[in-house]
């Protein structure tokens, strides 16, 4: 009788289960590709995912980056602070003022003020500060390396002081999110506490949270900016981090917007109603070339050879579409392109005529060496991107030889140099970069005091004319005139060839056709604020 | 009997200090950085010389060893590099979770790897023989995740009744035997129960013809019992082997789950572990194999004496 009553009680339950209605309106629900959620107290872990979705969303920067449109190049715009800039009064231009905007309040109502910026930088620099918190800071320390000292000026006025002029500093304090001092009081001055209840002064206010499961935002209808006021009632972000599951749960309508669909998935995807949304950002997948003598990489022949041999449209229908084929170091538009002359064509016969002009032929094979990551962040598809690179650089004379290493490895000997052991003997390196602002952009890839260990020069670059144009990029502090720098930098990038420049991600996220109003902003970071449910 | 429960528990204690030299060595023994995953990639020198020394990764292995064991010892298996979590809340949280899992799959299994198994074993090469036989070979060879995509599409991506992911609805945090959290649960307990169904109906195929085949059921059947007197007769014993087998079997599903778990997001000590390799998060590493171990030893434990109690002969050799 137990039995049967228990066997009617299960069909009742899988019967209203399976009739069960979909998810309220206005909620949307993401996988993303992280395995758990990101650090919830303001510095956010998990690289560039966490920054979007728990960094932003909950947090405001002194100056965020403008996500309000696909079409135009993303660049910085005021957060926190409504303007900023070199103190007019010091002449060495390493104090700068940040006005700070009035009447913010973070989510538990407290006040943001000069103070809580001060208090914050000590957060992630003062280790002996109270407030100081070792995982934060592991996070944020080393995006704001200029930063020497701070100080409050008035109640809505902080300055920073830079170790020496560093007008890339803006783009620094771009991923510096500021936490509530007054929510880090009241919980007991707990970061661990902080972690479940965090306060911001975001457009999004966390309000429940399952580790490695889910997080559930609700909009914070108090915040500044009214034209960022969250629409949707929730969003919720789970972390799926394994691909097939993703698009399994897309397509079963337990996600309405996954990130990263694997390529193999568009197709069917798109077929099933799904959109499949893609934008330029500022990301690249190269090979990082090594400059270390012997190299054969330092003859700029075979380098130029090497980017006329690859054939990057045949690349994108490899990917099912989902790549920018590379026309530079940046995505094409991008605002410091600038006028390269060297145009990044497939054109085998003239990348022959170069290398053998260098000294190479069917008699004379160039043999090198390159390493690669079978799967890493950012790293796209690498295994069939990089043997389709090896064919087509084998049909112009130059014979690649893999040394497949796994992608955490891949990263430290990334840190070590091309002449460290770990390279081994290894004369390029398949590596895909954040190109977002001037430092992870340009300047760490090539200034020659930034080989290993003290930088992330891998190819031991060292250029006398770059590193003038570097410091030229730190010491100008005018936007418009910062931008024409780069550009000559852009431009002397992609003239001399310096990596093997591939192609761009784009970074696709397939959503269900109820997503409306998503704006994919030419950016790692994304806004859900102008997102609506339709039914 | 207590004299024997007592001298196996005594073997453990060896095992157990194995069991920890080998989980610390291994994860130690893998290539890559614990520190890289989890800092920007463009952390300096000093800063990663900070967080190691944090750590305690900059002290020599023997000394690392000896550190951890002792707080093993004491119940703290350490924090999470990745998530700053102590890694005894975390492998707790996830072990429910996996137990849920691994126990309803066991269930399944061991329900229908007995049927089948003594079906077969019953009514050797018959059809049915032949059907349960293949049905179980099917279980073993197929690989788990690919069965696993495969309900998937069918049942969560085509006709839309079942959930691909999660634990529950609002994750696992609430979770409870109801009927909308059991949705979440068919589809990996399926998958999961596809392997142990297929080795005990094997298992007990074997024993039981074997069993059938000696002179006691000749002898049985000599003397007039029924056909139903002798089937409890061959059950009575084939039962310790098939218990043993399904004990060994639950200790793998806690463990070996790593695939299934991932495919489905299930919170559980698979999918933490898949977390942990990828992010070379070593506390939480060491700590989930090493609970996942002792879990190994004590339930054999348990199995053995077990099947003592089930059968005397253990015992007295």
């Amino acid at each position: 009788m137990k039995r049967l009553v228990l066997q009617a009680a299960l069909a009742a339950g899988v019967a209203t289960a399976l009739v069960q209605p979909a998810a309220a309106q206005g909620v949307l629900r993401i996988g993303m590709t992280a395995s758990d959620i990101p650090l919830t107290t303001g510095q956010t872990d998990n690289g560039g995912e966490g920054q979007r979705f728990l960094g932003y969303t909950v947090y405001d920067s002194l100056i965020n980056w403008d996500l309000s449109s696909d079409t135009k190049p993303s660049d910085l715009t005021p957060g926190l602070a409504t303007s900023w800039g070199v103190d007019p009064n010091d002449p060495s231009k390493k104090r700068w003022l940040f006005k700070l905007r009035e009447g913010v309040k973070f989510h538990d109502g407290s006040e943001f003020t000069a103070n809580a910026v001060v208090w914050n930088l000590d957060k992630l620099l003062k280790s002996d500060s109270p407030q100081f918190d070792q995982r934060q800071s592991a996070q944020g320390k080393s995006r704001i390396p200029s930063v020497a000292s701070y100080e409050v000026v008035d109640r809505y006025t902080v300055a920073i002081t830079t170790k020496s002029p560093d007008a890339t500093l803006p783009y620094q304090l771009a991923w510096i999110m500021f936490s509530s001092p007054a929510q880090w009081e009241k919980l007991g001055k707990s970061w661990e506490a902080v972690a479940k209840n965090p306060s911001g002064t975001g457009p999004w206010k966390l309000t429940a949270f399952v580790p490695r499961e889910r997080a559930e935002l609700v909009p914070n209808k108090d915040y500044w900016d009214k034209a960022r006021v969250p629409k949707l009632d929730k969003l919720v972000l789970m972390p799926l981090p394994e691909a097939n599951a993703r698009v399994a749960a897309l397509r079963s309508g337990q996600v309405d917007w996954i990130e990263a669909p694997a390529p193999d998935a568009v197709p069917s995807l798109k077929s099933a109603g799904f959109q499949i949304v893609t934008n330029a950002y500022p990301h690249n997948w190269t090979w990082h070339l090594s400059r270390a003598e012997g190299s054969p990489w330092n003859d700029i022949r075979v380098r130029k050879a090497a980017n006329l041999a690859i054939d990057r449209e045949g690349m994108k229908e490899l990917l099912a579409g989902l790549m920018i084929p590379a026309e530079g170091f940046m995505p094409p538009g991008h605002q410091w392109f600038g006028n390269p002359t060297f145009k990044l064509k497939y054109d085998p016969e003239a990348a022959k005529a170069l290398l053998k002009e260098a000294g190479y032929g069917p008699d004379k094979p160039l043999t090198t060496k390159i390493l690669i990551s079978p799967s890493g962040s950012g790293q796209m598809q690498p295994l069939p991107m990089n043997e389709m690179l090896q064919q087509n650089l084998a049909e112009v004379g130059i014979k690649i030889d893999f040394e497949v290493v796994e992608w955490n490895q891949l990263i430290n000997i990334w840190r070590a140099g091309a002449n460290d052991p770990s390279s081994r003997g290894a004369t390029g390196m398949n590596y895909s970069y954040f190109i977002q602002d001037p430092f992870t952009g340009f300047i760490r890839h090539l200034q020659c005091d930034l080989k290993p260990p003290a930088g992330t020069n891998w190819g031991l670059y060292c250029d006398k004319e770059m590193d003038e144009l570097f410091t030229k990029v730190r010491n100008t502090f005018d936007p418009a005139e910062q931008t024409a720098v780069l550009q000559k930098v852009h431009e002397k990038y992609v003239d001399e060839a310096l990596f093997l420049m591939v192609t761009h991600d784009v970074n696709a996220r397939a959503m269900s056709p109820k997503v409306k109003g998503f704006v994919q902003a030419k950016n790692w970071f994304q806004d859900f604020s102008s997102i609506t449910m339709s039914k | 009997m207590i004299a024997y429960t007592l001298k196996r528990i005594l073997y453990v204690t060896p095992v157990a200090l194995g069991v920890s030299l080998v989980c610390f060595l291994l994860v130690h023994l893998a290539p890559g950085d614990p520190l890289t995953a989890v800092m920007p990639i463009d952390a300096t020198a000093e800063q990663q010389a900070e967080m190691r020394a944090l750590y305690g990764f900059d002290k020599p292995l023997p000394v690392q060893y000896g550190i951890w064991l002792w707080k093993v010892l004491q119940g703290d298996l350490g924090t999470s590099i990745a998530s700053g979590r102590p890694v005894a809340l975390e492998v707790g949280r996830a072990v429910g979770n996996s137990l849920i899992l691994a126990a309803v799959a066991t269930l399944i299994g061991f329900t229908f790897g007995t049927l089948f198994g003594f079906v077969a074993g019953y009514f050797r090469n018959s059809m049915v023989d032949k059907l349960a036989s293949a049905v179980s070979v099917l279980g073993v060879s197929v690989p788990h995740y690919w069965l696993g995509m495969v309900l998937v599409i069918i049942f969560s991506a085509h006709l839309g009744w079942l959930p691909p992911t999660g634990a529950g609805p609002d994750g696992s945090g609430s979770w409870q035997p109801d009927a909308e959290h059991l949705r979440y649960l068919i589809l990996p307990a399926l998958t999961m129960s596809a392997i142990p169904m297929g080795i005990i109906a094997r298992t007990v195929r074997a024993l039981v013809a074997e069993i059938l085949s000696q002179d006691f059921v000749q002898a049985l059947r000599a003397k007039g019992l029924g056909e139903w007197g002798v089937f409890k007769h061959v059950v009575r014993n084939a039962a310790p082997t098939a218990l043993a087998v399904m004990g060994l079997q639950l200790g793998y599903l806690l463990g070996g789950s790593i695939l299934i778990e991932t495919v489905f997001a299930w919170p559980g000590t698979g999918f933490l572990l898949n977390a942990a390799i990828f992010q070379r998060d070593l506390p939480l590493l060491q700590g989930t194999i090493l609970v996942l171990a002792m879990f190994f030893v004590v339930l054999n434990l348990v199995v053995d004496v077990l099947q003592t109690l089930l059968d005397p002969r253990i015992q007295r050799s």
